[in-house]
């Protein structure tokens, strides 16, 4: 069953079944099983719902402890934009990366530079594009699972562009090995990351591409630490601080902001999983054909919502928006350079080299014929259901339950309203016996019979 | 024997109901992503049945989608009460729609409904009248034809 890596564990010491987790899990892919949750790996997407769910902190994300650092000579970091949204706003990305070299990292980069020169790689490739439209977005990993699992038809559609932090990690580990004498190895490439699914990208990326990176840490985890580093820094001059973002990359930590920059009319930005799931099956059946690129953030807001970051999700949002705004203003671009870019797009070196591979959600039998029957038994069972989807049976809705019964991972005496039915069936059964006793049991047998004739009329 | 191989389904469609429009081939999706039906068969029958589903909701009364399955052949049939097709050739042109205005402020009624079902199954066969309805019968194979 582990075929797959998570980001994402539970704490069973800390789990009390009480159920929040099995109703926000987007996929249906937790189950209450003996009062504790369960992930069931195949339907997992990593997305974090859970964790921002769970009342007990019972859901942990797996990132990587500081610690790590020391394993290697020379250590980069490589904050996700939406690191720059957790700070005031006159806290601006020059001073951050300043702050993270203070907390130990030998070097800091600026992955919003790297995330412009994608802005123009996808433009391109949206130019020189012929086949299916929409194309989505393959910058939230979780969109992009989704995808492998529930709509495996659509993995045609995902943009085949390397993602800004395994191109910057790359660059980075072959630049600063040659400057500095090291084997690529030596050098550890950190991401500091506003969410778990991240950490699969780096563990297990979906397209079977070789990462760079070395591990991930959350920013919920290093925002103490970089709080107090950046006190220690030289605020230098804001207008200094302005002119060093690129206004192509730095839009790619909210909803809207990669697409605010690219020179396309149809974009629509699409966040929040179960808007992703109306808007993948219109998708589906054919409608959106007109639409170019959906760029869509399983997280509220885009990363800047994600299940490890600190500040509030609103205000984190409003400090990128402001902040695109005044570089519009002022016309700062301080993006790469547009022809050394257009060359690399040329020599390929932005496509990735792997497809992505559906893997769709096992069938109810690998044979059709089989399967036919089990999913007429799994209707028949939801049909003696309550359809309340109490959740009780730990299963999120009846007819999850129906299924799992028909996988043979429930038992239909899992349903409460299943056990007054036996209860019934066993007290008739019981009166059958009395009565063969003799006629103590006369009377009482006559009434699960009566019973029935009452329900009929 | 074959009968426990078969699973049907029967699907009300309301004309003017563009709320639920979507549903029916929602729920055909499901059920064939539980049996383990090929993604690409799946979105062919996705489009066809959507199609399918809209016409009745733009143009009948009302309408019943019926699916009918076996480990061979998906049929989808269509039978609706409405205004009928007057010109079956026409209708089956791409780009030609009889949708109001309203109907393509919508984004609806771009005139591929007909040639899209066409498109995606292995068989269409379609009938109308005048002043009484449409019916039409869709079948998409699950194995190729001549292979048992």
């Amino acid at each position: 069953m582990s075929q797959y890596y998570h980001s994402i564990r539970i704490d069973t010491d800390k789990c009390d079944g009480r159920m929040k987790c099995l109703r926000s899990c987007p996929t249906q892919a937790i189950r209450i099983r003996d009062n504790k949750a369960v992930i069931l790996e195949e339907k997992c997407i990593d997305c974090g719902e859970c964790i921002t769910a769970c009342p007990n902190g019972a859901i942990v994300a797996l990132t990587d402890p500081f610690g790590e650092l020391s394993k290697f000579k020379h250590t980069v970091a490589i904050p996700s934009p939406a690191l720059y949204a957790q700070f005031g706003r006159s806290i601006l990305p020059d001073r951050i990366l300043a702050g993270l070299k203070k907390l130990g990292f030998d070097d800091a980069y600026d992955l919003a530079l790297t995330c412009g020169d994608t802005s123009l790689a996808i433009e391109h490739f949206l130019e020189e594009y012929k086949g299916p439209r929409p194309l989505i977005s393959n910058a939230c990993p979780s969109v992009v699972r989704l995808i492998q699992v529930k709509y495996p038809q659509l993995v045609d559609h995902i943009i085949p562009i390397t993602l800004p932090k395994r191109l910057t990690a790359r660059e980075i580990k072959e630049k600063k090995s040659k400057e500095l004498g090291l084997k690529l190895e030596e050098i550890g490439t950190f991401y500091i990351t506003p969410c778990p699914v991240k950490m699969i990208a780096i563990r297990q990326p979906s397209a079977g591409e070789e990462c760079y990176l070395d591990g991930a840490i959350s920013i919920a985890d290093i925002y103490g630490p970089l709080l107090s580093a950046l006190e220690n820094v030289d605020p230098g001059s804001y207008r200094k601080g302005l002119e060093s973002i690129c206004i192509l990359g730095i839009g790619w930590a909210v909803a809207g902001g990669m697409h605010r920059t690219l020179k396309l009319e149809n974009v629509l930005d699409v966040y929040g999983i179960s808007e992703i799931i109306n808007t993948f099956d219109d998708i589906e059946r054919g409608k959106l054909r007109n639409i170019d690129l959906v760029v869509a953030y399983s997280c509220p807001q885009g990363c800047v919502g994600g299940s490890l970051t600190v500040e509030n999700r609103y205000i984190s949002y409003n400090k990128i928006l402001r902040l695109l705004e005044t570089l519009e203003r002022e016309n700062i671009e301080a993006c790469g350079d547009k022809r050394e870019i257009d060359d690399k797009y040329r020599q390929k070196q932005f496509h990735m080299q792997h497809k992505y591979e559906p893997r769709p959600i096992q069938a109810l039998d690998g044979d059709l014929g089989e399967a036919i029957k089990k999913r007429k038994k799994k209707e028949k069972i939801y049909e003696s259901l309550p359809k309340i989807d109490c959740g009780v049976c730990g299963a999120p809705t009846c007819m999850a339950f129906a299924e799992d019964v028909v996988r043979g991972e429930a038992q239909p005496s899992d349903c409460i309203f299943n056990v007054p039915k036996k209860f019934r069936e066993l007290t008739g059964e019981l009166s059958r016996l009395l009565d063969g006793f003799g006629s103590i049991g006369g009377e009482q047998q006559r009434e699960p019979g009566n019973r029935k004739k009452r329900k009929k009329s | 024997m074959a009968s426990s191989n078969n699973l049907s389904h029967t699907f009300g469609i309301k004309g003017g109901d563009f709320g639920k429009a979507g549903c029916v081939s929602l729920e055909i999706k499901e059920i064939l992503r539980d049996l383990g039906v090929d993604p690409a068969i799946i979105r062919r029958v996705a489009i066809a049945a959507y199609e399918a589903e809209m016409n009745v909701v733009m143009y009948a009364e009302k309408g019943e989608v019926v699916l009918r399955l076996n480990p061979k052949t998906i049929r989808i049939t269509l039978e609706d009460q409405g205004p009928g097709i007057e010109d079956i050739e026409m209708a089956m042109q791409e780009g030609y729609s009889t949708a109001t205005d309203q109907m393509r402020e919508m984004g609806f009624g771009a005139g591929m409904g007909l040639p899209n079902i066409k498109k995606n199954a292995d068989r269409f066969d379609l009938k109308s009248e005048v002043g009484k309805g449409t019916s039409y019968n869709i079948v998409i194979h699950l194995i190729p034809e001549g292979e048992t």
